[in-house]
């Protein structure tokens, strides 16, 4: 119970210095904006995102809808909005996949290197080797189309990144003296992993996990594009940009919501990635 | 014999050269090549020599932070090459290491409370209140005050630095430890704090120092015995005066005789020797010193000298001596 308000009390910490400076609070915000759209979306979207207007397919943003209407007449505004609550979804455990795994296996090769090292990275490289399309295609074909399971395939094709850069940051830790200090004083290799080379690979580590993070979004898109992401008539960003695509020229606004839409989400969340691994760093304060 | 605290002998340590693809050994780096030597309780023995002689290797290897190839290390009646891994674990409160530098050796990313609490954590099973009562006593013991206690390591300066870092060695009540040129990284000024702080606690705290510095001034004011090392091997070791005033092996001459002296108008012999130290991938047969002595002669060619007791004490290395 004390250690979980300590924690509470460090996120909260980390939260007010973030806001302190006016880039994480553009990141800090859009990114907050973002997580309530996606939470509250049945009560902030004005229709329902299946019900089809027949009489206004195609509409241009208007007082009625904001952001007009589709092929079918239906609402993109509420399309988008709960398209926000799928692309954060894939976004988020998407990464969380990739990031859990990429830190274990990242870890173990780094900190014990030889053999274990060896076998690891080979694997890592063959899952590289793959254009990470090919394989998130080929992983969702074996699984079957659905959200869960391209998460899964967002999640194993993004590993390999994290294993290395996670790796490669232990690597040049594990050489720095208080690395051989913490041994020396006797530490169990289970907390020098934790206390001294994790706190130290933070900084790569976030900008990677906010960089995939818009990857995978990017790449949920395509996958809806294939249709083998998300299944209508549920929407997704990706999918929504993708159906657009055949109405560029006489309703651009199907294009142009989307899109504005996945851009300012990834730049908030790379944004907040930033200064976050700013406000990690105990050096940059004083 | 009682007064012993730490018996080396024949401790060798060699780093493997790998090359080609197949990570093939292909030599061997001989850091460390059969040293032996005793330390006293409470008494500083130094390794003094230049770069690369193998003085830092032989510290670690003392401690197990570098892997000794073969040789046995008796620490208080007891083999520490043979214990297991878990074992030497819970060995080491009682055995620290102080580090050369000190911008490099602290965790960047803990406060100093962090730091010194860090070994009481792992080795005793403490409360709160008593971590931050040893915390207190230690950050007294060095010099550091109660309000820096919240700060990180870049916001002192290089000797309040290595306070710290003295600080997080002695925290656990240590009785051995290796101070690996713990003041050459400092300006002057400091330099003579932190020697005098590393005295002070060795009184109050009846320490067993191994200091490890090139620097012969600052060896000859804290240590009780020397041992001047040249290429993995001890050359020659004795009490420090004996050393400083009567040395004999060449090696350690020439050393001395490169020491700054305080008067500049006083004329000193310079023994300059000439030629590169040699690898210590293939080290030469016999005197490791023979391509670079002045005095060499046929047999210091073929047969490694062993040292040889001069008496009070007094061992040297070298075939000059030899009857």
């Amino acid at each position: 119970m004390k250690n979980i308000i300590e924690i509470l009390k460090g996120i909260i910490n980390i939260i007010k210095q973030l806001l302190k400076d006016p880039i994480g609070r553009i990141g800090f915000i859009g990114v907050f904006i973002i997580v309530l759209l996606s939470i509250f979306a049945p009560k902030i979207a004005p229709y329902d995102i299946t019900e089809m207007f027949t009489k206004s397919k195609l509409v241009s943003p208007n007082g009625e809808f904001i952001f007009g209407t589709d092929n079918f007449g239906r609402d993109v505004f509420s399309r988008i909005i709960y398209g926000a609550k799928v692309s954060l979804q894939v976004g988020i455990i998407s990464v969380g996949i990739s990031a859990t795994f990429g830190y274990i296996f990242g870890i173990v090769a780094g900190y014990f290197e030889g053999v274990v090292d060896s076998i690891i990275m080979r694997f890592m490289d063959v899952l590289f080797a793959f254009p990470s399309i090919l394989l998130a295609l080929f992983i969702v074909s074996v699984l079957g189309p659905s959200l869960g399971n391209t998460m899964i395939a967002i999640g194993i094709v993004n590993t390999p990144v994290f294993t290395r850069t996670v790796r490669a940051s232990v690597i040049s830790v594990k050489s720095m003296e208080y690395i051989t200090s913490a041994k020396s004083i006797g530490l169990k290799p289970i907390n020098i992993i934790l206390k001294h080379i994790t706190p130290n690979i933070l900084a790569p580590f976030t900008v990677q996990a906010t960089l995939a993070l818009s990857g995978a979004i990017l790449t949920e898109a395509s996958l809806s594009f294939l249709g083998l992401g998300i299944q209508p008539p549920d929407p997704s960003w990706g999918s929504m940009l993708s159906e657009s695509r055949k109405y560029m020229e006489r309703a651009p606004w199907l294009a142009i919501a989307p899109a504005v839409f996945i851009i300012c989400t990834i730049l908030s969340f790379n944004i907040l990635g930033d200064s976050l691994r700013d406000v990690l760093d105990p050096k940059l304060k004083l | 014999m009682n007064n012993v605290l730490l018996e080396v002998e024949n401790l060798k340590t060699y780093f493997p050269v790998k090359g080609g693809v197949l990570k093939k050994t292909t030599g061997y780096v001989h850091a460390v090549d059969d040293i032996s030597f005793k330390v006293n309780k409470q008494e500083t023995f130094a390794l003094v020599g230049e770069s690369g002689c193998g003085k830092s290797t032989t510290g670690r290897s003392l401690l197990r932070v570098i892997e000794p190839t073969s040789g046995k290390i008796t620490f208080r009646n007891e083999d520490v090459i043979r214990l297991s891994k878990e074992e030497m674990r819970k060995k080491r409160k009682d055995m620290q290491l102080i580090f050369q530098n000190p911008y490099s050796s602290l965790n960047p990313r803990m406060t100093v409370n962090k730091l010194l609490s860090e070994p009481l954590r792992t080795h005793f099973s403490m409360s709160q209140k008593e971590i931050e009562e040893q915390i207190l006593w230690v950050i007294d013991k060095v010099g550091l005050t109660k309000e820096q206690l919240d700060r990180y390591p870049h916001q002192f300066s290089g000797g309040q630095r290595q306070r710290i870092s003295i600080a997080r060695a002695i925290i656990s009540k240590p009785s051995f430890v290796v101070a690996d040129e713990p003041v050459s990284a400092l300006d002057v000024s400091i330099q003579s704090q932190i020697l005098n702080l590393l005295i002070e606690l060795q009184k109050d705290l009846k320490l067993t120092y191994i200091f490890i510095s090139h620097d012969l001034n600052v060896v000859r004011h804290i240590s009780n015995s020397v041992a001047v090392m040249y290429l993995g091997r001890i050359v020659e070791t004795g009490d420090t005066e004996q050393i400083y005033t009567s040395a004999m092996h060449p090696y350690t001459k020439a050393l001395l005789s490169a020491v700054p002296s305080k008067d500049p108008l006083q004329k000193k012999k310079r023994i300059i020797l000439k030629g590169d130290v040699p690898s210590p991938v293939n080290p030469p047969n016999g005197c490791p010193l023979n391509s670079r002595c002045e005095s060499a002669m046929s047999i210091c060619k073929e047969i490694r000298p062993e040292l040889a007791d001069m008496g009070n004490n007094h061992h040297v290395a070298c075939h000059l001596y030899k009857e």
